[in-house]
């Protein structure tokens, strides 16, 4: 134990939950100084609840001690959300993992934040539903953690990104009180709290339970691979799409690099010498799917694709998905680390903002992959890389922040669907004035007046009129 | 007018209140005879068909908004009257018949700017159908009836108008419709009649029409114009006297004026803490209650 692990913090919050479930060793404290993001902090404590009452008890206990702390989920988050800093105790929601209720009828289920997101799909395919957001991570980032960062997937193209399936939360305020935001009727009395809730990257309180909305899975599904010589020509392609009246339940581009780094990976039977692939899913009704596919096709071959491959079937959809998602999982063969950037852009800007990043790779003499969400303009440009090496942190770190200046002058903004955490904290002044900046901070300030729920995220220092935050110690990259 | 003279207007003191179509004017109750009336901007700045968004005044009608747009065939899930501004559709928040297929008012606002308590103009979200920058402060303005600030921008998601568009009524059980067809656009019912809305591809909604086996009518039934219940969809099934129910949603319009509702005292505490955040002195329609 370290000099400054307070025996009376751990030995409340062990009386608050149970021995086992507070850790404190120097193994699991570095595993919980860190998300899946390339910064770190420090944990001191980890707790493990296993309801909402033990989540009240941690909170308590840390207000007993002035301890502010850090809501986690899976630990998947790519923005440094759930990195701890100022040595807040780390409430870790992964051991909250009961599907409560599924009410096939009303189409929605309530579930503890630790479910996993794909065990939610999972567990109600059988009634015809699913839980529409698929972020990439959805075999192991949780529902607690995708409420938090009001996370996106490809299908929420045509779905929407969580907000828009989240009924109510019920939320341990940093006070330690337990309220119901929302509610399972359509305008629920009030401000619309849980629409401010989601999203707040745990500064808000800690989700205990969540009602989320269903959807019942499409009659008709079409799952096109199109491929091209140019990535102008792809990213041209998606503009037309849209153009054309479409919104496709999913629309996505992955570039040279990855596309070969996918096919070596999964053997999908993605053309390696494509400069670019659009994997295009239209969903609903069979007409409205046979003309919506249609449509992407005569467009795709417009804009000059070379084959447009149609999954003939259910097994061959689901390779294709499998390649898409497991393209974090391929480029680990190319080098051990990667930065995963998040960035939206207005999509008729899309074939500009990529011919502009793709030049701030090569100038700065990084290896760059781009696997995104196409149809909603969201950027991930991945620069992967060897921190081992000597000075390409820093080229990874200043290329970064040439790719979100390029997004916010194309009138991007920026993030998507990671969230701004640590990792985009100082560029929030990019994309909003100081008053913007400080009506963010009265909204946090409501929820959270001792600003002790995960403290110095999303808002620089500063956002509220006489505000004395400190940069964070301890926080680096 | 531009949004700094709208600004200029709302000002820094006295109890002020915006005014948009008044078609609504009722909702959360009557607002102080002392406000002074302001208008926000109107006009529709940037609508860019192939980004699926546009960027209007407030003080822009519902109206003209849906004629630009379908134009190049799209439309926004704004529900209004005859002059109903965009600015006051969304900070009532009451989603129209069509909420079943279209999902509710507060995920049509993208970005929002809007003027403070303070008289300065405060930007929430972002102009892109994907964002999450920063907190959400768009959602919360939707319903918020104009007492944490007043919209005077902003930009929305627009969706394709569906090719086909076609009303069916008869005595078919409304819940069951609602499980046996694939998202449909509206289903009332009043207790005897169900209505039913199908849009999308022309045989879709040919062979959905088939599948409910209802005959096709002119739209839908007039609401009953006394008050708006909002209850769990599977609460439905045992209303009673005279209403029309949206099934599948859970919004009932009813004869009798629906009554006041309460919040759990927490929530209420967190409510008040929000409205005092935004506009300390109460200055923002003085009188309008979001929980009633």
């Amino acid at each position: 134990m370290n000099e400054k692990e307070p025996r009376g913090l751990v030995a409340d919050l062990q009386q608050a939950l149970a021995p086992d479930r507070v850790r404190v060793s120097p193994l699991e404290l570095d595993l919980y100084a860190r998300d899946a993001s390339i910064i770190s902090g420090r944990a001191e404590v980890v707790c493990f609840p296993i309801s909402a009452e033990e989540v009240q008890g941690c909170v308590r206990v840390c207000r007993t001690h002035g301890r502010p702390f850090v809501p986690r989920g899976s630990g998947t988050g790519l923005a440094g959300g759930a990195v701890p800093v100022g040595d807040p105790v780390v409430i870790v929601t992964t051991k909250m993992t009961r599907l409560l209720e599924v009410d096939a009828d009303e189409r929605m289920a309530w579930v503890e934040p630790g479910v996993l997101n794909l065990d939610l799909s999972r567990a109600v395919a059988h009634l015809g539903l699913h839980y529409a957001p698929d972020p990439s991570s959805q075999q192991s980032c949780s529902i607690g953690g995708n409420v938090a960062t009001n996370s996106g997937g490809p299908h929420c193209l045509l779905y929407g990104v969580t907000s828009a399936h989240v009924l109510a939360v019920e939320v341990c305020l940093p006070d330690g009180s337990l309220v119901m935001l929302g509610g399972l009727d359509p305008e629920p009395a009030g401000y619309d709290l849980r629409g401010a809730f989601v999203g707040s990257e745990g500064t808000m309180g800690i989700a205990t339970r969540i009602a989320v909305r269903l959807t019942p899975l499409p009659p008709a599904v079409r799952t096109l691979l199109l491929d091209f010589t140019s990535v102008e020509s792809a990213a041209a392609a998606v503009s037309g799409i849209i153009a054309a009246g479409l919104v496709p339940a999913a629309l996505e581009m992955m570039d040279a690099e990855i596309t070969r780094a996918v096919e070596d990976f999964v053997h999908a039977g993605f053309p390696r010498d494509a400069a670019a692939v659009l994997l295009v899913e239209v969903d609903g009704l069979p007409a409205g799917v046979d003309a919506a596919a249609s449509i992407v096709e005569e467009v795709g071959r417009a804009h000059g694709a070379r084959t447009v491959r149609v999954a003939a079937d259910e097994a061959e959809r689901a390779l294709l998905w499998k390649g898409r998602k497991s393209a974090f999982g391929a480029i680990a063969r190319i080098a051990p680390n990667y930065y995963l950037h998040d960035a939206v852009v207005p999509r008729t800007r899309l074939v500009e903002v990529m011919a502009a990043v793709y030049e701030i790779a090569e100038r700065y003499d990084l290896v760059m992959m781009n696997v995104f969400h196409a149809g909603d303009g969201n950027l991930h440009p991945l620069i992967v890389f060897d921190r081992r090496a000597d000075g390409v942190l820093e080229r990874v770190m200043a290329a970064g922040e040439e790719i979100i200046n390029a997004c916010v002058a194309a009138g991007g903004v920026l993030s998507g669907e990671h969230g701004i955490g640590l990792e985009k904290r100082d560029y929030m002044p990019l994309i909003f004035s100081p008053d913007d900046l400080d009506a963010q901070a009265r909204l946090r300030e409501a929820f959270d007046p001792d600003g002790v729920a995960n403290p110095e995220k999303v808002l620089p220092a500063g956002s509220r009129c006489g505000d004395l935050q400190r940069i964070p110690e301890g926080a680096w990259i | 007018m531009d949004l700094a003279r709208f600004a200029a207007e709302v000002g820094a003191d006295g109890a002020v209140t915006v005014v948009g179509g008044r078609t609504q004017w009722d909702a959360g109750g009557a607002v102080d005879a002392s406000a002074r009336e302001v208008r926000a901007p109107s006009g529709i700045f940037e609508f860019e068909p192939a980004e699926m968004t546009v960027r209007c005044g407030a003080g822009t009608t519902v109206d003209e908004l849906d004629a630009v747009l379908g134009e190049h065939g799209q439309c926004v899930a704004l529900s209004g009257d005859e002059g109903s501004t965009v600015g006051g559709v969304l900070a009532v928040g009451r989603s129209g018949v069509r909420r079943l297929r279209q999902g509710p008012m507060r995920d049509v606002l993208l970005q929002a700017r809007y003027v403070s308590a303070e008289g300065r103009v405060i930007k929430g979200g972002g102009p892109t159908v994907k964002n999450v920058s920063g907190f959400d402060l768009c959602r919360l303005l939707v319903g918020s009836l104009g007492t944490l600030g007043f919209l005077g921008e902003v930009v929305l998601r627009c969706r394709p108008r569906p090719a086909a568009a076609r009303w069916f009524a008869g005595g078919a059980e409304p819940f069951d419709l609602l499980q046996r067809l694939h998202q449909p656009s509206s289903i009332l019912w009043d207790g005897t009649t169900t209505w039913l809305l199908l849009e999308g591809h022309p045989a879709d909604v040919e062979a959905q029409a088939g599948l409910a086996g209802l005959p096709e009518v002119d739209g839908p039934p007039p609401l009953p114009p006394g008050g708006r219940l909002s209850l769990r969809p599977s609460a439905l099934r045992t209303l009673s006297g005279t209403f029309v129910a949206e099934v599948g949603v859970g919004v009932v319009h009813t004869a009798e004026p629906a009554p006041p509702r309460e919040l759990e005292p927490g929530v209420a505490e967190l409510n008040r803490r929000v409205k005092r955040a935004f506009d300390p002195t109460g200055r923002l329609n003085p009188g309008r209650q979001v929980a009633a």
